[in-house]
C-alpha cells in the first residue's frame, strides 16, 4: 500500500486559516473606558447587530482623564447632552420598516452610578429610542450572580478571608 | 568573496503545515463571536411634565427602594438581594380580589388585587451603583419569568420558552409585566 500523501495538508489548513481570518470580526470600536459588565440570569440575546447601537460607560482608561465614569459613543468620549443627537442619527441609518426594532444597548461598568445612567435614559426617551438593553454576562444561576455581586463589593479581601476558614481547626 | 557555485538547497516544506496549524489555532482562540446579551426593558415615552400621577392604589404598588449605599428597602422594610425575587413573586401572585384563576397567591387583602393591577416600581438614588440596579432588575424579571413558567407548566405542561406564540400570549395575559423605573430621587445618604 502506498503511503498516504500529506503534501496537500498545508493547503487544507491554509484554507481553514483564511476562512477564520476573513470571518473574524475584530471589535469595531476600541474601548476607551474600563468595562466590567455585570452578571445576570434573565438575559436575552440581541438578534440583530445592525439594529443595535452601543453606549459604553466606564471610567476612562487613560489616567489623565480622571476616574469619573464617562460615556463613550463610537470612538470618542462624550457628555450626556450628545447622546440624544447621536442616537437619532444612528436610527436614521436603519431602514424605515425596521426602525421600531431599533435597540440601544447600554454596556456599562458595574461601578458606574445610576445618576449617569438615568441621565442617559432621559436622553433616550427624548430621542424616542425606547427599546433598551442593559448588557450583561450570563450567569448560570441566581446564586452565582449573588456571589459575583458580593465579590464585586468586598473584593479580594473577602475571598482571602474566606480562604482562611481552615484556621478554625487550630 | 568566494563565489563557488553551490547548488541551492530545496526548502523543506514539511513544517509548513505546523506553521499553518499554529496560525489557525491562534485565530480560533482569539475569535470572539461577540454576541451581545442583556436585560431588555422598554422605556416610557418622553413627556414634558415630569410624570403624570396615575391613580393606582397604594397596595397595588410594590416599591423597591435602593439608596446610595446600595441598601434595599422593599415595601418599607429592609431586605437583601436574595429576598427580592420571593417578595416580588408573593406580591404579583397575591390575587387579593380573587379574579385571577391561575394564581396561587396568599390572597392577603393588604397586597395586590391581581397580577393585572400589580405594578412594581424601582426607585433609586443618583448614587446607586449600576451593579445592584442590574441585580435587582434581574430579580424582578426573574420573579415574572418564574411565575409565567409555573403557569405554562400547569396549563400546557411545557416551559414558557417552549410555548407557541399564541400560548405565550395566554400566559402573558395572566401575568402581564409592569415594572417601572422611576427617575432617581434623593433618597438620602
Amino acid at each position: 500500500m502506498p503511503p498516504l500523501s500529506t503534501a496537500s495538508l498545508p493547503d487544507i489548513v491554509f484554507m481553514l486559516l483564511f476562512f477564520f481570518m476573513v470571518t473574524t470580526t475584530m471589535r469595531e470600536v476600541t474601548l476607551l473606558v474600563k468595562l466590567k459588565k455585570p452578571q445576570a440570569t434573565e438575559i436575552q440575546k440581541l438578534e440583530r447587530k445592525d439594529l443595535t447601537t452601543y453606549i459604553y460607560i466606564g471610567s476612562p482608561k487613560s489616567a489623565a482623564l480622571g476616574n469619573e465614569p464617562r460615556i463613550q459613543l463610537a470612538d470618542q468620549l462624550v457628555s450626556v447632552g450628545d447622546v440624544q443627537q447621536w442616537v437619532i442619527l444612528q436610527r436614521e441609518e436603519v431602514n424605515e420598516a425596521e426602525r421600531p426594532k431599533f435597540t440601544v444597548s447600554i454596556k456599562s461598568d458595574i461601578d458606574a452610578k445610576m445618576g449617569l445612567i438615568s441621565d442617559i435614559k432621559q436622553e433616550l426617551r427624548k430621542a424616542q429610542a425606547l427599546k433598551l438593553s442593559y448588557s450583561a454576562n450570563p450567569a448560570s444561576s441566581a446564586e452565582e450572580m449573588f456571589k459575583a455581586y458580593r465579590l464585586s463589593i468586598f473584593g479580594r479581601q473577602a475571598v482571602f478571608l474566606g480562604s482562611l476558614h481552615w484556621l478554625r481547626f487550630f | 568573496m568566494a563565489s563557488k557555485k553551490r547548488p541551492v538547497p530545496e526548502i523543506n516544506a514539511g513544517s509548513m503545515a505546523d506553521i499553518a496549524f499554529l496560525l489557525l489555532i491562534f485565530f480560533l482562540v482569539t475569535t470572539t463571536m461577540d454576541v451581545d446579551k442583556g436585560l431588555l426593558v422598554k422605556l416610557p415615552p418622553w413627556t414634558e411634565e415630569s410624570s403624570e400621577e396615575q391613580d393606582i392604589k397604594e397596595k397595588n404598588i410594590f416599591v423597591v427602594l435602593v439608596n446610595a449605599q446600595d441598601q434595599l428597602l422593599i415595601e418599607e422594610e429592609y431586605a437583601t438581594l436574595e429576598d427580592v425575587r420571593r417578595l416580588a413573586k408573593e406580591f404579583i401572585d397575591n390575587n387579593g380580589d380573587g379574579s385571577c384563576e391561575d394564581c396561587r397567591g396568599l390572597r392577603d387583602p393588604n397586597s395586590s388585587d391581581n397580577p393585572r393591577k400589580a405594578v412594581i416600581s424601582i426607585q433609586n438614588d443618583r448614587g446607586t451603583s449600576y451593579k445592584i440596579f442590574v441585580a435587582v432588575r434581574n430579580e424582578l424579571l426573574g420573579a415574572y419569568s418564574e411565575l409565567r413558567n409555573d403557569v405554562a407548566q400547569r396549563k400546557f405542561g411545557r416551559n414558557y420558552d417552549e410555548l407557541s406564540e399564541g400560548d405565550i400570549e395566554l400566559v402573558n395575559e395572566v401575568y402581564p409585566q409592569f415594572i417601572s423605573e422611576a427617575e432617581p430621587v434623593k433618597i438620602g445618604g
